[in-house]
């Protein structure tokens, strides 16, 4: 009976993980854009795959790339990069195309893939008090999406909240922003 | 034991449902003034049957509602109430809160108890009303034991039955023993066996009824009393009830000729009730199918299922044996191939392309239900409208059982009832003008559906005034859709109906005529990837016909490209592709371009600029134009080339992402890509905006 007790406490606490801020253990899917690292909610990571070409579609912003089939399924491709308004780089042999599950109350849960320059590892992060709150880059930087940092030896890894980052209805709304007025404008807007 | 009758609540439910379809069916078809009996008869099982059932599960609100509609009906059957329009009406209003009654108890919610008791209070009014004219002799309709039980009866001396069960009788676990204990329970009973039919022993179906009896039940028991006893055998058993006068009380039972004179009509009832035992088996049948849109239902959780005969079923199943034996020999080929075999390659390749097709087109044919189930409402919205506009009206419905997919079933309901109801306020005179116009005083609306070269088509047509094109015309150029001085053929002007804010309805009713509606109805008919189309004759009238697809998930599509990307047009909508020659083109006011083509000029939308395709041919006459049609308009869509036809599965764009203008959807191409799939009605009316 012990035994059991012991050997089920880590599903059990990886159940109450969003109600208890505590004593958890936490896991991040870390990528690089950029020279950066990010990290995302594992559980929200379906899968990883090679960089495939999509299908345009058309009068899409342009950081979605396009669409691709995921086993039948029709999943947007949106390019990282673009969408925090970094450079664009040529795809290659690396480039993957991380397939998450973005929440959205009133759409339901989505699938989208998203193009990183390439997945580094999984963070584990044994106490909630090791993220630190994102601080205030004043304007120039998108912080809405950024959920934390972690502090690592390496370096800083942010934590992305896929929801804000990722939603569709954000997207576009940012986008015809884009359209009407100039990208530092935005930048303040949002 | 005790069993838990919990879990079959949810069938008495779906059952006393069922029988209130049955019920509705049945009054709808009564004739006020002539008691149709076997009607009667088959509204007062259903009736019946809720009663009990409401009874063991405990809704005794249901169960005493239920029997008030029961004795008024059994009044009716037994011809001392005058089976009249308010009668029906009132039966019918109280089918309906009877079914508010069981959904609101299956939700677990409360039961509008002010409109029960109302309309019970009226059920006792006709009953009451009624109560003076007991004596009064039924009109000659019901049949000599009917009436003779209704005689004020004299001194009863009891009651002369036949009793013949059919074999399946004790399948439905009745049982004739607990009969002859009830029966002697209201009086002396001899009852005496015939053993004729009972097969050798060896033959012998022990859960068959092989006998049959003559019973004679002294004392004073009343015919009710005695029909009762059998209410719940009366599909299974030949009946016959007669008073037992002196004569026949003396007489001793005799088995071999009952043909006695009075004993004839009751066996031509007999043969009746057979038929329409059989009726009422269709009748469940169609209203189980019916179920599936149930109308009134919001709570019907149970509706996400769907009925699927077991035919169907077997047929997939069949299909996919065959497929497993395509993939077996291919994949025996495979394992050691040469090109020597390349031939056998081939043919398994077209025998899998062969599973494939017949095994998706069965695989549709399960979401596919009969469009009966949407047209069955109609003759109760026929009845209830006509009554309140006081318009004598016949409606004749065919083709009912052409199969649609229960995704379009779903979405054509609601404009079918606006047509239908249209046509019945504006379409149909009323009976004296129908007259002025040498028209039958009964005006008729035609319900039709049927398939047609892979569309399915449904008709809603009347013979009644028809479309008033000079109103029309007025109000189209009053809204400044037409412009003065130029000719329109009838369908432009028709079509106006379809435009919101334009009705031709001198006085707005609570039936219809806001001029909100048309645009509605179409607009919902597109969504399902059909159209509407309206062909009227003054003074004659009006056919709506629209026109859906057999199916939403897969079509016929022609791919085309566009740059670098591929599209489809779904191939229905193509009307012609051309290459386009420099003098087929004109440009209006130095932009907008226009195709010559066959007579009409047609607007051109080059689909790269609309989609912002890198790459593509910008020159008209090194591309091609697909002229396609939507919602009667057509457009010269700009590719750059086409490629090949083939069938596409429709998959959603908005799922995970979002709707696109000029899209309709996407699908998997052949080589593993995904192909968007243009939406030819939004595109048209892209251009239209545009210009």
């Amino acid at each position: 009976m012990e035994t059991r007790t012991t050997s089920l406490a880590p599903v059990g606490a990886r159940n109450l993980k969003r109600e208890t801020v505590t004593e958890e253990n936490l896991q991040y899917l870390t990528f690089n854009l950029a020279g950066e690292s990010y990290g995302i909610d594992i559980l929200r990571v379906q899968e990883i795959r090679g960089w495939v070409p999509v299908t345009k579609v058309p009068n899409a912003p342009a950081f979605v790339r396009g669409v691709m089939n995921l086993r039948g399924a029709i999943v947007p491709v949106v390019d990282l990069r673009l969408r925090f308004g970094l450079e664009s780089v040529e795809y290659t042999k690396i480039t993957v195309v991380i397939v998450v599950m973005v929440r959205s109350e009133q759409h339901g849960d989505r699938t989208i893939g998203m193009v990183v320059d390439g997945v580094s590892d999984v963070l584990n992060i044994n106490n909630a008090a090791e993220i630190k709150d994102a601080p205030d880059f004043g304007t120039a930087v998108h912080t809405e999406f950024i959920s934390g940092l972690v502090a690592m030896d390496s370096g800083m890894v942010m934590l992305l909240d896929v929801d804000r980052l990722l939603s569709i209805e954000e997207m576009f709304a940012l986008e015809n922003l884009r359209g009407t007025e100039s990208r530092s404008v935005v930048a303040h807007a949002s | 034991m005790a069993i838990d009758i919990g879990q079959f609540v949810q069938t008495f439910f779906e059952e006393s449902l069922e029988g209130l379809d049955v019920m509705e069916a049945g009054l709808l078809a009564l004739q006020p003034g002539a008691a149709d009996l076997e009607q009667i008869n088959t509204i007062f099982r259903a009736a019946h049957s809720i009663k009990g059932g409401s009874g063991t599960f405990g809704f005794q609100a249901v169960t005493g509602f239920t029997h008030v509609m029961e004795t008024l009906l059994d009044q009716m059957r037994n011809g001392r109430l005058e089976v009249s329009g308010k009668a029906v009406n009132t039966l019918l209003e109280s089918v309906d809160c009877l079914r508010e009654m069981l959904v609101s108890l299956r939700g677990n919610a409360g039961i509008d108890e002010e409109r029960v008791g109302e309309l019970r209070v009226q059920l006792e009014q006709l009953l009451e009303q009624n109560q003076p004219a007991v004596g009064k002799a039924a009109p000659g309709v019901s049949p000599p034991q009917q009436s003779a039980a209704s005689q004020p009866a004299p001194p009863a001396l009891g009651w002369r039955i036949a009793f013949r069960p059919h074999p399946d009788l004790m399948h439905r676990g009745n049982d004739p023993v607990r009969i002859f204990r009830e029966l002697s329970a209201l009086g002396e009973l001899t009852a005496t066996p015939d053993y004729r039919q009972l097969p050798p022993l060896a033959a012998l179906k022990p859960e068959d009824c092989y006998l049959s009896w003559e019973l004679v039940l002294h004392g004073e028991a009343s015919a009710e009393d005695v029909t009762e006893v059998f209410a719940w055998v009366e599909d299974e058993c030949d009946l016959q009830i007669e008073p037992l006068t002196a004569a026949f009380a003396a007489a001793p039972p005799d088995l071999l000729e009952p043909s006695t004179a009075p004993a004839d009509a009751p066996k031509a009832k007999a043969s009746a009730e057979e038929g329409q035992q059989g009726e009422l088996v269709l009748e469940r049948r169609n209203s189980g199918e019916r179920r599936q849109v149930e109308r009134r239902t919001p709570l019907a959780a149970a509706d996400s299922s769907i009925r699927v005969s077991i035919d169907k079923v077997d047929a997939v199943i069949n299909l996919v044996g065959e497929l497993i034996t395509t993939q077996s020999m291919l994949s025996a080929l495979g394992a050691d191939f040469e090109m020597s075999r390349l031939d056998k390659l081939h043919e398994a390749l077209d025998q899998l392309d062969r599973n494939t097709r017949d095994l998706q087109e069965h695989v549709m044919r399960i979401r596919m239900l009969p469009v009966s189930s949407v047209f069955n409402r109609f003759p109760r919205i026929v009845h209830d409208v006509s009554g309140k506009l006081g318009k004598q009206v016949e409606l004749a419905i065919s083709g009912e059982q052409t199969e649609i997919d229960k995704t379009v079933i779903e979405k054509i309901g609601d404009p079918l009832v606006h047509l239908v109801r249209n046509s019945l306020d504006h379409g149909l005179e009323p009976p004296d003008e129908r007259l002025r116009q040498g028209k039958p005083e009964t005006g008729n609306i035609m319900l039709n559906a049927y398939h047609k070269s892979g569309s399915i088509f449904i008709e809603v047509s009347d013979d009644g005034r028809g479309l008033n094109r000079e109103a029309l015309l007025r109000k189209g150029l009053e809204s400044g859709l037409l412009k003065p001085g130029e000719e329109y053929s009838d369908e432009q002007i028709h079509d106006l109906i379809f435009y919101p804010g334009l009705s031709t309805a001198k006085q707005i009713s609570d039936v219809s005529g806001r001029g909100v509606g048309m645009d509605v109805v179409r607009r919902n008919i597109q969504d399902v990837g059909g159209n509407i189309q309206v062909a009227s004759q003054a003074g004659a009238g009006t056919k709506i016909t629209i026109c859906l697809p057999l199916t939403l998930a897969i079509l016929d599509g022609q791919l085309v490209t566009i740059g670098q990307d591929c599209y489809i047009i779904p191939l229905l909508s193509i009307i012609e592709s051309v290459q386009a020659r420099p003098e087929m083109i004109n440009r209006v006011a130095g932009r907008n371009e226009v195709l010559r083509f066959r007579g009409q000029h047609l607007p051109i939308l080059r689909l790269y600029e609309l989609f912002g395709a890198k790459g593509a041919v910008t020159d008209l006459q090194k591309g091609l134009l697909v002229v396609v049609e939507a919602d009667g308009r057509q457009v010269g869509l700009f590719v750059d080339d086409l490629l090949g036809q083939q069938q596409v599965s429709i998959k959603s764009l908005e799922k995970n992402f979002r709707r696109v203008a000029g899209v309709a959807g996407a699908t998997i191409l052949g080589d593993g890509r995904v192909g968007l799939i243009l939406d030819i009605s939004g595109l048209v009316r892209i251009n239209n905006a545009v210009s």
